[in-house]
């Protein structure tokens, strides 16, 4: 571990390591979770899922389930009203409400293994579930597509007839899969490609992966009697669910209070809403609180993957290593409905190199799978795969170092991006040097090992935040937070607060506010919630400052502009200004109701000026010659966090995102059968790394700082996802000189690789 | 539902054979309660037989051991003679989950639960293990291999309990084995397993052998053309290799979610040899 010391000289919170204050409840099982909150008279809901992959949903009778003895309510796609087709930001990818509502129950059709189709609340689970078999669904069964190639092919089974290819001025005027066609770069790619005395071109494949979060979606909703109502869930962002579960549900917006509870992960896929909205019919319904809480299986097959693709990569280079013209075509599979983040892919595929012919072409293709969610830098990992695979074995027909031919190519400050904006400080080039000089890029490899590096980059977010920071009476300081705590942030924000107000962290309390607390809020996504709640906290401790200095002015009899707030404490600006004894944070709070009552801060804004974060990795395997299975020896993260508020978050977040990335390397895939039913809905089968899967991870924290957050911030929690899938292939290639193309590279995959001719 | 743990097998075996609907026994509940979450079985009757001191004990006898049914993979992972004497079974019931599934899991339900890709049935095949069947007609004594007769399917009769297992006396100079294949290093189940046990004599000559193969057919397998391979032989790598492609042979193996059929019968080949090579080592210290 080595952090590159920057600015932390002056500042005495921020770079520390102090223990999270969420800690002690997490591990003596205090803590509450989604599915912790019991209320009087609740009642169990469960839900009746699809077992087709496509079908039309002819009739659905109910009355049975309803006759039930403990049957309190059953809802349908009767009890929701459709919605026009509108888009909406929604996390880091877009949604139409029109799909949303059909995605939450189906309306015409069912379109994928556990799609929603009835929902029952009753007084304990085991009735539910009888009350589920009671009802009666005539389906009429379709052809289905999985695969996102198939999907593509004239004559694909259609999923909506209305769909046309928007963004195509080419495409027909007849029903498609293919919802949207998206393209960016700039520059002649044909002149760079005529150019090159190299070109690598190649195609892969990728399967959709599930975020795995611990935790199933769960929540409590409770419908008033007066039409006000509440949820209690596990989310990412409760005001993006009390927007969507408001419209479905015909409410107000101000009349529903959402909740968020503790969150057991979340790495994107608890962005949108699911069992909310029916929750909160089931209990409008019945008239009693309603508990939702998905199972394993029910995670597994219908809440959202991120998207698995096909894609072709082309990168042209001259002989001296400089590339000449990078080409793509992306193929994202959406799931039942349009909206893979095909954008974000055609934006940062080749965003690590500095270009000046560069053109991406992207395909959004809906199939027979859940609809895809959010996850950990979406859209990114997936094309990483392909590009930094294509670059590797560029630099292995230029007889280059792979390091030193990204280090020549590396999009840095000045250079304009090839998603279009002229770059500012970024750190790709900390992140490359630090890798090439780290002990593992040196360590000697033995017989059937080899070693493979890869780069990412991923843009981060601000958006919408509100924050709240109040003195309490004994000089301690209340903070409250709109963005949900998954990765630590309510240490980091106590950290921020303490650093801004001089103070010990110990003596701010962070908490993360219902919808009635604070202003809307964008979601814990996007890496945006250390940046932007940060942000925020520093601006709702400056406001604060500013009231405690004309707190101690009014004390003192003199100008605020004559009082500073140093070390926790206002003091006189010179002498001149008069000899002051300095008035402490708990002096100034006990004397608050005589100088103008509470003393507060508070910042509403949306936040802009995100710095995007940049990783290299460097990944040893040792490839089983027999067996094709993978160890994984050594993993090395350089990623550039701007500044690290608590370092060990941020090495936990360039692990964790590295084990994921490790987990969709080597074996996480959806089966599905020849009727499109998933064979492996459950942790046993959809095989995540389990610790002794992993080696240490070292992380390498680089600081660049960003310019536009008060301690130089970037955001962390998703980047370094996204090189790992690739630094494995290219690593099981230096093993055994076999490059794979398809994820994952499991160990029949890579045997037959070995063992094959190619 | 009800729930009854006895503490004699006359009231256990009882209990079964009169409950008019679906009765199932209870030992570490590793698989059954799993099942019963997933909705796939809802037993009348679960009679738990872990209070029935016969199958909770590890005992020498007629210098073998005899393994109660509901003895834990724990508690068989920290028996000394046992595990000194036949490593290869209780590597393999060891490798059954993690260490909290480690505290139930017992051999009995490992092999009653009856999925071709139990670990401990294999080694425990290999080893030549017998196993004591308890009814209200009676008692038998059956080969292992004698209980699964394909995938969720025993032999036992309605009532009728695994009591324990008997591994034999092992003459000098014998070592045994477990490996298997999974993707992940732990909590999975296996593609494929082999179980190899064998004795050698003072020059170094195999001199028996018993080789069983898992997940790769209905049933775990013996297969005699793989022992055959090394009896006789100094376990050489043209032993090896005849050994590998003699499991391979055997294999009747299915594509599905968890492995192709060629990858399974590949890699039975190349575990057998790499067990082989453990079990003469193992041989060799136990002189
Ligand atoms: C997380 C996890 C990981 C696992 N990993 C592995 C693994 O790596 N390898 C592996 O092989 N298995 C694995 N399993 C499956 C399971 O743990 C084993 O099969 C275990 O040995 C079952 O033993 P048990 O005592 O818990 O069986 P139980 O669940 O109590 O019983 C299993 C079946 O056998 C019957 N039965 C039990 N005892 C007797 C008896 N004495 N006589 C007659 N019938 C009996 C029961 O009625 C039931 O049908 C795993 C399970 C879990 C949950």
């Amino acid at each position: 571990m080595s952090i590159t010391e920057q600015e932390s000289a002056e500042m005495k919170v921020v770079g520390t390591r102090i223990s999270r204050p969420d800690g002690v409840d997490k591990v003596t099982g205090r803590a509450r979770y989604g599915a912790d909150l019991m209320l009087p008279g609740m009642l169990q809901g469960a839900t009746l899922r699809s077992p087709h992959a496509h079908a039309k949903l002819i009739s659905i009778d109910t009355s049975r389930a309803e006759a039930l003895p403990g049957v309190k309510a059953v809802v349908t796609r009767d009890d929701f009203k459709d919605q026009p087709s509108e888009i909406v930001a929604a996390g880091e990818l877009p949604v139409n409400y029109r799909d949303v509502v059909r995605n939450m129950m189906a309306r015409e059709k069912v379109l994928y293994d556990g799609h929603p189709v009835a929902a029952v609340a009753a007084t304990s689970m085991s009735v539910a579930k009888k009350a589920l078999k009671l009802i009666q669904v005539e389906y009429e069964v379709l052809p289905h597509v999985i695969n996102v190639v198939d999907a593509m092919k004239p004559g694909a089974p259609i999923l909506d007839e209305n769909l046309r290819t928007q963004g195509d001025e080419s495409a027909p005027d007849t029903p498609t899969n293919i919802s949207k066609r998206v393209q960016t770069g700039f520059g002649d790619v044909d002149a760079g490609f005529a150019a090159a005395d190299i070109i690598v071109e190649r195609e892969y494949d990728t399967e959709p992966v599930h975020q795995g979060y611990i935790e199933p979606q769960a929540c409590v909703a409770s419908y008033t009697e007066d039409g006000h109502a509440e949820i209690w869930v596990s989310t990412q962002g409760h005001f993006l669910i009390r927007s969507f579960t408001a419209r479905l549900c015909g409410l107000d917006v101000s009349k529903l209070k959402v909740t968020p509870s503790e969150i057991g992960g979340g790495f994107g896929g608890k962005n949108n809403v699911y069992g909310e909205p029916i929750a909160l019919a089931l209990s409008r319904k019945a008239h009693r609180p309603v508990k939702m809480v998905m199972s394993r299986n029910e995670v597994f097959r219908a809440t959202g993957p991120t998207s698995g693709a096909n894609m072709k990569v082309k990168v042209g280079c001259t002989r001296d290593g400089k590339i000449t013209a990078a080409d793509a075509v992306l193929n994202y599979q959406a799931g039942a409905f349009p909206g893979s983040p095909v954008m974000q892919a055609s934006m940062t595929a080749f965003a690590c190199y500095a270009l000046e012919n560069v053109r991406v072409v992207g395909f959004d293709v809906v199939s027979n799978r859940p609809k895809v969610a959010a996850y950990r830098a979406p859209g990114a990992q997936v094309v990483a795969f392909g590009v930094e695979s294509v670059m590797d074995e560029m630099a292995k027909k230029l007889n280059m170092d792979p390091v030193e031919f990204r280090l020549k190519n590396a999009a840095k400050e000045g250079v304009k991006a090839s998603f279009g904006p002229t770059l500012g400080p970024v750190g790709l080039v900390e992140c490359l040097e630090e890798i090439k000089s780290h002990p593992n890029y040196s360590v000697p490899l033995g017989p059937n090992q080899g070693r493979g590096v890869a780069s990412g980059f991923w843009f981060n977010i601000g958006g919408e935040t509100c924050v709240n920071m109040n003195l309490s009476e004994d000089g301690t300081v209340a903070l409250m937070v709109g963005t949900p705590d998954i990765g630590g942030s309510r240490a980091s924000m106590s950290m921020m607060a303490a650093e801004a107000l001089g103070i010990d962290p110990k003596s701010v309390t962070v908490s993360v506010g219902d919808t009635n607390a604070l202003g809307f809020n964008f979601l814990t996504a996007g890496s945006r919630t250390t940046f932007a709640s940060g942000k925020a906290t520093v601006e709702a401790a400056q406001k604060m400052i500013l009231e405690l200095r004309s707190r101690a002015a009014k004390i003192w009899d003199i100008s605020v502009d004559a009082v500073v707030w140093e070390e926790g404490e206002a003091r006189p600006a010179s002498s001149n200004a008069g000899d002051f004894e300095p008035l402490t944070l708990a002096e100034l709070a006990k004397k608050a109701p005589k100088t103008g009552g509470p003393i507060a801060g508070h910042a509403e804004t949306n936040v802009q000026g995100a710095g995007p974060s940049y990783a290299s990795q460097v990944a040893d395997v040792e490839v089983d010659p027999e067996t094709g299975q993978v160890k994984i020896l050594r993993f090395t993260v350089a990623q550039d966090a701007g500044k690290a508020i608590h370092p060990s978050y941020v090495e936990g977040q360039y692990q964790g995102a590295t084990a994921q990335g490790i987990g969709w390397a080597l074996n996480e895939a959806y089966i599905y059968d020849e009727n499109g039913r998933l064979e492996n809905p459950n942790f046993l089968d959809y095989r995540v790394p389990v610790a002794s899967d992993l080696p240490m991870i070292d992380s390498i924290i680089v600081e660049v700082p960003n310019p536009n957050h008060p301690y130089g911030v970037r955001g962390i929690g998703e980047t370094s996802i996204i090189p790992v899938t690739a630094a494995i292939a290219n690593a099981i290639e230096s093993a055994t000189g076999k490059r794979l193309l398809k994820l994952p590279m499991s160990p029949p995959e890579v045997l037959e690789a070995i063992e094959g001719n190619a | 539902m009800r729930y009854e743990a006895p503490d004699s097998l006359d009231a256990a075996t009882e209990l079964l054979s009169s409950e008019p609907g679906v009765s199932r026994i209870l030992a570490g509940g590793t698989d059954l309660l799993v099942q019963m979450h997933a909705g796939m079985t809802e037993p009348d009757l679960i009679v738990d037989i872990k209070k029935i001191p016969d199958l909770r004990a590890i005992v020498a006898e007629d210098s073998g051991f005899r393994i109660g049914a509901a003895v834990t993979g724990a508690e068989m992972g920290e028996h000394r003679e046992l595990k000194s004497a036949w490593p290869g079974v209780v590597e393999a019931v060891e490798l059954i989950g993690s260490t909290q599934i480690q505290g139930r899991a017992t051999p009995g339900g490992n092999l009653c639960n009856a999925s071709p890709a139990a670990d401990s049935v294999p080694a425990m095949v290999a080893a030549g293990a017998t196993v004591t069947v308890v009814g209200t007609e009676g008692t038998r004594e059956i080969p292992v291999q004698e209980i699964c007769t394909g995938p969720g399917q025993t032999s036992l009769k309605k009532g009728e309990i695994v009591v324990s297992f008997k591994l034999p006396a092992r003459p000098s100079r014998s070592g045994d084995a477990y490996l298997r294949m999974t993707p992940r290093t732990e909590m999975d189940i296996a593609v494929v397993g082999v179980g190899v046990n064998l004795t050698m004599d003072q020059e170094g000559n195999c001199i028996d052998a018993r080789v069983a193969i898992g997940a790769v057919a209905p049933t775990v397998l013996l297969v005699p053309e793989a022992a055959a391979a090394l009896i006789g032989t100094k376990v050489d790598e043209s032993a090896l290799a005849e050994l590998a492609s003699a499991a391979s042979a055997a294999c009747r193996p299915i594509d599905d979610k968890r492995g192709t059929k060629k990858y399974r019968i590949k890699v039975a080949g190349v575990l057998a040899k790499r067990a082989a090579k453990i079990a003469v080592e193992r041989a060799g210290q136990s002189l």
